[in-house]
């Protein structure tokens, strides 16, 4: 009964997007290349890998306006660079009792780190779960620096993490499935992906896949991809962490929102960084 | 059939707790507890607050970000003032001649009952709700009852 309805509405509301085109937005990802400095071409737009419910994979910088999108393009201008040109310096810093920086083990991030950024998470053997690359950083702080983990978003890890990841600017993103049990964290992320939390009874599909494209109030939903993280946000004037922005756009749904690094959010980022397969990582990003 | 449907029993409990206060006082009046309301013929026939709904106050409801945050989703020209009206919905010009009074309630109240368990439109005096509710929000509507008949009274002057 439910559907029949439904079509006669469906069939009503064409009918009046049509008559009303005036008033609408101009939806829709905007159609330009992503070329930075007049040099670097990334990939914003690619064919969707086997299984994404999605033909195309469009990265979040084609939705947003003109002057953000200028600014992501001009490593100059781009204010997401301090962050990065300070995350080289945190590489650099010794710390911890045995007397080590990053540097004494991987030398020029340059050379050592080239695809790091692209390929995670990862499985890791030793803990038996997957891993980011701000984890990935905490474990060499303990175990090969003698040094303290950072806590969520403080510290060095966001401009380290960007300056990890920015060694793969460019990189297509791509995941090894195969190794460990990533296929069931896959499985789990996708669950939750799909899941509707709080009171506004939405899940992450409900916006970035029913809807991108679309404005939901002043703001132009893209497809929530991660190839841009840590990405700078204008609004908040720095750069912002993915488990920060899950927790985000978790919160706006009135939902309770699990802690950073929890098993959820690690299988939501597995999930949704594998969305964005074939994108070029852009780190760092420049949204609104 | 949806609205009714009251699978846990401390759910079901503490409705009959909150309908023992009001029927304690005033049988005939005040709002009807989101899970005993009552669909037909995706309609629901009666005011769910038990008095008649303000379209000037609805207006406000519909606009207003903390509230219904309706324009979130849909636009109307009727509120052409107001900035950015989103395009998630359809518009809304025009609802309140395709719609009658009683399914405009139902939309608001739960629009699961009208379209169908996969609508993003969230239900606005409905406890069938998402998963992991802030803790702060369990068993609450995001719009009174009031609210909802201000707001619906406000939707059947779109024409
Ligand atoms: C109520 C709508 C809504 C829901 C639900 C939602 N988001 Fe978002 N999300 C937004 C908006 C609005 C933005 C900013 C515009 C954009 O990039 O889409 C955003 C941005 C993002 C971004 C940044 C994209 C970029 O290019 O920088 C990511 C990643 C993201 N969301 C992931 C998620 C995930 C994962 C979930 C579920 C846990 C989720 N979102 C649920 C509305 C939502
Ligand atoms: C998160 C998005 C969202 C919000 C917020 C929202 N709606 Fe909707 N609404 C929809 C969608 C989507 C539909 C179309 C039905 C469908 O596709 O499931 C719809 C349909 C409707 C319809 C029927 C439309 C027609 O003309 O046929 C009405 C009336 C309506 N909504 C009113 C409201 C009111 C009033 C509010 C605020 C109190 C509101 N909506 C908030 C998404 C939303």
């Amino acid at each position: 009964m439910h559907r029949v309805f439904e079509k006669t509405n469906v069939a009503l509301t064409s009918l009046l997007l049509v008559a009303i085109v005036g008033t609408a937005n101009a939806g829709g990802p905007v159609d330009e290349k992503l070329i930075i400095d007049g040099e670097l071409e990334m990939i914003t737009r690619t064919a969707a890998p086997e299984g994404h419910p999605l033909d195309e994979v469009i990265s979040g910088w084609h939705y947003r306006t003109p002057e953000t999108r200028a600014l992501e393009a001009d490593s100059f201008q781009n204010p997401g660079m301090l962050g990065v040109e300070l995350g080289e310096e945190y590489w650099n810093k010794v710390e911890g009792t045995e007397g080590k920086s990053c540097a004494s083990c991987h030398n020029d991030a340059a050379s050592s780190m080239v695809g790091v950024g692209a390929s995670y998470p990862k499985w890791h053997a030793p803990t038996s779960r997957p891993i980011n690359v701000e984890l990935q950083i905490n474990q060499c702080r303990v175990n090969n620096m003698g040094a303290e983990e950072y806590a969520f978003d403080k510290s060095g890890q966001k401009p380290l993490t960007a300056y990890i990841k920015h060694q793969s600017y460019g990189k297509p993103v791509k995941l090894d499935l195969e190794e460990g049990d990533m296929k069931a964290w896959w499985e789990k992320g996708k669950e939750l992906y799909y899941k509707r939390t709080g009171q506004l009874n939405l899940s992450c599909a409900s916006c970035h896949e029913k809807n991108n494209g679309k404005y939901i109030r002043a703001d132009h939903l893209s497809q929530g991809n991660v190839n841009g993280f840590p990405t700078y946000r204008l609004k908040q004037a720095g750069l912002i962490s993915t488990h920060n922005r899950f927790r985000g756009c978790i919160r706006d749904t009135r939902a309770e929102f699990p802690k950073a690094f929890s098993d959820e959010l690690m299988a939501l980022e597995l999930y949704v960084t594998w969305r964005g397969t074939g994108l070029s990582v852009e780190t760092p990003g420049v949204r609104q | 059939m949806m609205p009714n449907r009251c699978s846990a029993a401390g759910l079901a409990l503490s409705v009959s707790v909150a309908l023992a206060v009001v029927s304690g006082s005033a049988m005939s009046d005040g709002p009807v507890a989101p899970n005993d309301i009552k669909v037909e013929n995706l309609e629901i026939a009666n005011s769910v607050s038990g008095a008649s709904g303000d379209a000037a106050e609805g207006r406000k409801v519909f606009a207003n970000r903390k509230q219904g945050n309706c324009l979130a989703c849909h636009a109307n020209s009727e509120m052409s003032e107001q900035l950015f009206h989103g395009e998630v919905g359809p518009t809304l010009d025009g609802a309140g001649s395709r719609w009658t009074e009683g399914q405009l309630r139902t939309i608001v109240v739960n629009a699961k009952a009208v379209f169908t368990e996969n609508t993003v439109m969230p239900g606005f005096y409905s406890l069938d709700v998402g998963a992991d509710v802030r803790e702060s929000l369990i068993g609450k509507t995001i719009l009174t009852a009031q609210q909802v008949e201000d707001v619906v009274a406000y939707l059947t002057t779109l024409k």
